[in-house]
Formats: structure tokens, sequence, C-alpha cells
């Protein structure tokens, strides 16, 4: 086990890609996130990295576009307002086939909104977030510990799978402070045989672009895509379990919603009520069959989010609508408390009407 | 006796460009830059949006197509991941001068040392013909039907004078190639703009006058006479600003 140091999540997302490799960081200053950016700019120069800071959102992802084409292992980090503006250049590096790594520490929205933690990009990250037909790799840490081990994995499955990862966290995890094992161990090391290195004369140029104006191509493209995404659907969804085997409700969260969550589903345990919980650690590919799994004893579901509802939708779309689902939702900056979550569970027990 | 060739950097395909358009010139310009020094085995080229986003099919080094006005900020992040290849961008008016001013700015200011070929014929060739950032006073273009009205409008931006306020940029060069003797003098700064990047002396831009028959709805050789009668009296010619190699004052 590996020494155990106390860390803000933020920083811990930040040591943890140095730790991946990262080595080039583009950012632009936003709250709550700011500390990533803080962290890479004291510690790149130190490693022979590069901390730059863009001129805009836009210029920061669009810098991991250009340095993600030459081969290397980069990533911005934003929140909520400035993932927006990062959407065009996802979408191109979606289009061009290029691993990259971005964090939205989310706050409340829409428009500027709040600087306090949200959970409502859910659908914006999901769907893919710009133009086009697409997805991106989504990853929803719910401590301090995750926030080092899914950037490290964030980077791992982007280059596997060739596209774009992101870390969907939170203002609350992003800012809290736990203890982190930092060990991230040996990176496997991906042939990018596409990147921009020069031709050297020795080989036909490469060309990265996301531009295919036959429709027919552009099309053979986009289902190419999409199988590579089937596959990832099929191997790459994470989620944990708590007390699920038996329960007659499954609470659905992720976060720091399933933290709330998990105390909602112990208070209720001690009432007699058999619930549980199950949180996804994959947001896309969102883990289907465990839902599907899971109603095969659950009665009902509720489902616990910090929007209006989101996630709801993918949670009632897993088990085909065949189970009521409560949602608990909470929004602008606001957490639910477990009481909050536990009533709804104990109505869920109780049968009324959902 | 070979009097001319294909340069080395261009390969050998069809360009979709209209015909009388100067980018081919402009294309050719650059790749005998990249030619005489010896580059294209360490160049990568950065096509925009806009006439010339096929621009990656046409030159012979790695290539990457940026989002409409992002070159210098994907050419930044290029050369800060690979700082011993050479990173150009091509761009025109509308995605330099408008939607990418924010980029090209902050490239400068950080005195980037890439290159920059800005290619200006002060219209949006590539939507039919809309006016640009750097359209002229009473220009018709198709938003501009009945002229460019300054009041309305503002004024057309001259960019290589703009850049030249900053500290950061190392070489700021305006050109044309409407004339034999303008071509040459072209060349020249292209050329230069690629050798300071070699040489690490920073950010080098050319703006180059262009002309476009189609959307100016004039013949080839009338919208060259229009570059002179009516763009350089606007844009004059001529080197904005070359430090020289020496460090930007701090």
């Amino acid at each position: 086990m590996a020494d155990r140091v106390l860390m803000k999540g933020n920083e811990a997302i930040a040591e943890a890609a140095i730790q991946a490799g990262c080595r080039h960081y583009f950012g632009y200053p936003i709250t709550p996130q700011t500390e990533i950016a803080a962290y890479m700019a004291k510690r790149m120069p130190k490693i022979g990295g590069v901390f730059l800071q863009a001129e805009s959102e836009i210029a920061a992802i669009n810098m991991v576009y250009g340095a993600a084409a030459a081969g290397v292992r980069a990533m911005t980090s934003s929140s909520s307002p400035g993932i927006s503006l990062k959407a065009e250049g996802i979408s191109y590096l979606a289009g061009s086939d290029l691993p990259a790594l971005i964090v939205n520490v989310q706050r409340g929205g829409p428009g500027l909104g709040g600087i306090q933690p949200s959970q409502a990009d859910y659908f914006q990250a999901t769907r893919g977030g710009g133009h086009g037909d697409y997805h991106i790799l989504v990853l929803a840490p719910s401590g301090v510990q995750e926030m080092a081990s899914l950037t490290s994995r964030g980077f791992d499955i982007a280059d596997k799978y060739s596209m774009p990862a992101m870390i969907l966290a939170d203002g609350t995890i992003g800012q809290m402070m736990e203890p982190v094992a930092l060990e991230i161990g040996a990176q496997t090391q991906y042939e990018k045989p596409w990147a921009l290195t020069g031709t050297g004369m020795k080989r036909e140029h490469n060309v990265v672009t996301s531009l295919c104006l036959q429709p027919e191509q552009l099309e053979r493209q986009n289902f190419a895509r999409y199988e590579k995404y089937a596959r990832i659907e099929q191997n790459e969804a994470l989620w944990e379990e708590y007390l699920i085997e038996d329960a007659e409700i499954c609470v659905a969260a992720y976060g720091i919603a399933a933290r709330v969550a998990r105390n909602a589903v112990d208070e209720a345990r001690a009432k007699g009520i058999r619930a549980g919980l199950l949180r996804p650690i994959t947001l896309w590919p969102f883990p289907k069959q465990a839902f599907a799994e899971a109603a095969k004893t659950a009665k009902a579901f509720v489902c616990a989010e910090l929007s209006m509802g989101q996630m709801i939708e993918d949670v009632s779309l897993s088990i085909r609508c065949s189970r009521p689902v409560a949602l608990v939702r909470r929004s602008g900056g606001m957490i639910p408390s477990p009481g909050q979550v536990l009533g709804e569970i104990e109505k869920a027990a109780g049968g009324e009407a959902l | 006796m070979i009097v001319a060739k294909r340069p080395h950097a261009l390969l050998n395909v069809p360009t979709h460009y209209c015909p009388g358009c100067t980018h081919g010139i402009i294309h050719r310009l650059v790749a005998e830059a990249i030619d005489r020094l010896g580059i294209e085995g360490k160049c990568i080229g950065i096509s925009p949006v806009g006439c010339a986003v096929l621009a990656y099919d046409y030159f012979a080094c790695d290539m990457i197509e940026a989002a409409h006005g992002r070159a210098p900020a994907v050419a930044t992040g290029l050369k800060r991941a690979s700082p011993d290849s050479i990173v150009f961008t091509y761009q025109g008016d509308g995605d330099l001068a408008s939607i990418g001013m924010a980029e090209i700015v902050h490239a400068a200011a950080r005195n980037e040392n890439i290159t920059v070929i800005f290619v200006n014929n002060a219209i949006y060739g590539m939507t039919g013909g809309q006016m640009a950032p750097t359209t002229l006073p009473g220009q018709v273009t198709q938003t501009s039907p009945y002229g460019r009205d300054p009041k309305l409008c503002g004024y057309p931006v001259r960019v290589c004078e703009m850049l030249a306020q900053l500290e950061g940029p190392e070489y700021l060069a305006r050109v044309a190639v409407n004339s034999v003797k303008n071509v040459r003098a072209a060349g020249k700064a292209v050329e230069k703009a690629f050798r300071n990047q070699v040489e690490g002396r920073g950010f080098s831009l050319v703006e180059i006058l262009s002309s476009c028959p189609t959307n100016w709805g004039m013949t080839p050789q009338d919208a060259l006479k229009w570059v002179d009668s009516n763009m350089i009296p606007y844009y004059p010619l001529g080197v904005c600003k070359d430090r020289g190699g020496k460090e930007a004052k701090a």
C-alpha cells in the first residue's frame, strides 16, 4: 500500500495526471477548479512539462487538440460555463479520433450560475456536449482517491480507444480534502502512428482532420466510430454496488450524491428496509447491465442527483421503465441531505404512488 | 533545362481553388520556402476553416485542420508538445481577423515560435462572398450589398499594424501576389518567416494580399489590378515590425 497523503480533490487530479505521464496542461482560471491550474503551474516547470494559461477556454481546448495531435498526453480542466466553451473543441477531438483528458468540476447553472457544486452537466457530458454524432468517455469520481485513480484511468482509456475522456466531478469533491494514495503504477504505452511528428521524409504525410465532404464516407466514419462505442459499452462500464444483492429499493447516485445516498441506505437498513446503492463510476458508458440486473430484485428505484433530474433518464432506460423511479433532486449548488433521500426510500418501500 | 517545377513540399494533386485565385501562388511560395530551408520532414501545417480548409491535402508535410479561427492555439499546442517541429498556420481573413482574433493576438503576444501565413482577400470566399473584417469601405459583398458602410460596420482591420503594437512578435510583414515583382518579394518574406522559426526567433506573420475574382465579380486580371488600386492603398506593403532576433523588452 502506497503512503497516503492529505490532498484536495483538484490537486489529486493534477498530481495523478502528472504521474500518468501528462506533461502538457492548458487551462484558464474558473472556480471551483482553479487549484488544478495552480498545481500544474507550480509542478510542470520543475519536471520539464508545459503549463500554459490560455487566453480562453476555447484556446485551451484547441491547444490540447494540437498537443494531442502531436501524440502526447494532454489535458485541460474547467468548470461548467468553461466546458460549454470547450464543447466545439471536444467535438473536433472526437471527430479527429484524438485522445485527451478534460476535467469538469461542475458548478450550478445554467448561464453563469453559481460556484457551488452541481451535477447539472450530466446531459452535456454523456451526450457528447458539442455538435455531431459522438460520445466521450465520462468518469465520475465520488472521492479524492477516485479523483486520482480515474484521472489515470481516463488517460489510459482515452489512449486505448483514441478518443477524449472527461472527469465529471463537482465542486465538493474538487474542494474537499481526503487521504489519497498516489501510486499510479506503470502506464501502458499505446502506439500512435497517426501522430504529427513530421514525416522525416520517410513516410506519407499524416493528416488530422474531422472534415469529410463526402456524405457516404462521413457516414461510414460515424458508423465505424459507433462500432467502437459499442465495444466500449461492452467492456468499459464501471460501477460500485453497495448492499444491492437483496435490495428492494435500489438507489442510483454518482459522485458526491452517492456519498449522501450511502448514508441514507444505511439508515434505511437500520429501519429494516432492504435498500441498496448502485453507483455508476462511468457515466458513459452507462452501466446499463448493472441496473437491469438490479431490477430483478428491486421493486423501485430512487435516483438522487444535484440536478433537476438528468441521470434518471438513463436509469429508466436501463431498466426499460419496468420499475418506478423516484427522483431526489437539488439544484443550483444545493446538496440533498441523507434524510431527503431516506424519505424517498421510505415512500418507495411503503409502495406509495411514485 | 528545367525552368519551373513543382516544389517537393506540394503534392502532385489538383486543388479545388477557383480559376484566377491567388491561393495557388501562395501555396507555391510556402512550399518553395519549405524546400529551400529543407524542413519538409519536420514541418506541421495547420489549415483553417475557409477557402484553404483542404490545404492539408496539398502540402506534403504532416497537416492538421483546425476549428474556425483556432489555428494559432492549435499551433501553440503542437509547438509546445514538439518544439523541434516547424509549425505554420495558413489562415484567411475571416478565420484570423474575425472569429480567431483572440487566438492570433495572444499567440503574437506570447511570441510563440510559429509561422503564420495570413491570406487577406477582403472577403469570405468559401461561403460565397460575405463581408470580412478586412472588406474595404464601400466594397460590395453579399452581406454589404450597398457597399460596406463604416458607420454601420466599422472599419477594416489592419492586422500587421495592430499586432505591431505588441512587444511579443518578431516579424510582421505585408506583401501582395498581384505582380511578378510583388510575388518575388512575397516569397522572400515567407521564407524569412519560416527561417525565423528555424532560428528560434519567434512569432512571424506574413499578411499576403490576395485576389478573389469569383466573389469580387471580376476577371482574374481586373482582380489583380483591383489589389493595386484599392487594397494596397489601404493595406500598405512592407515590413511592419522586425525585431531582428533581439530579445523583446521586458
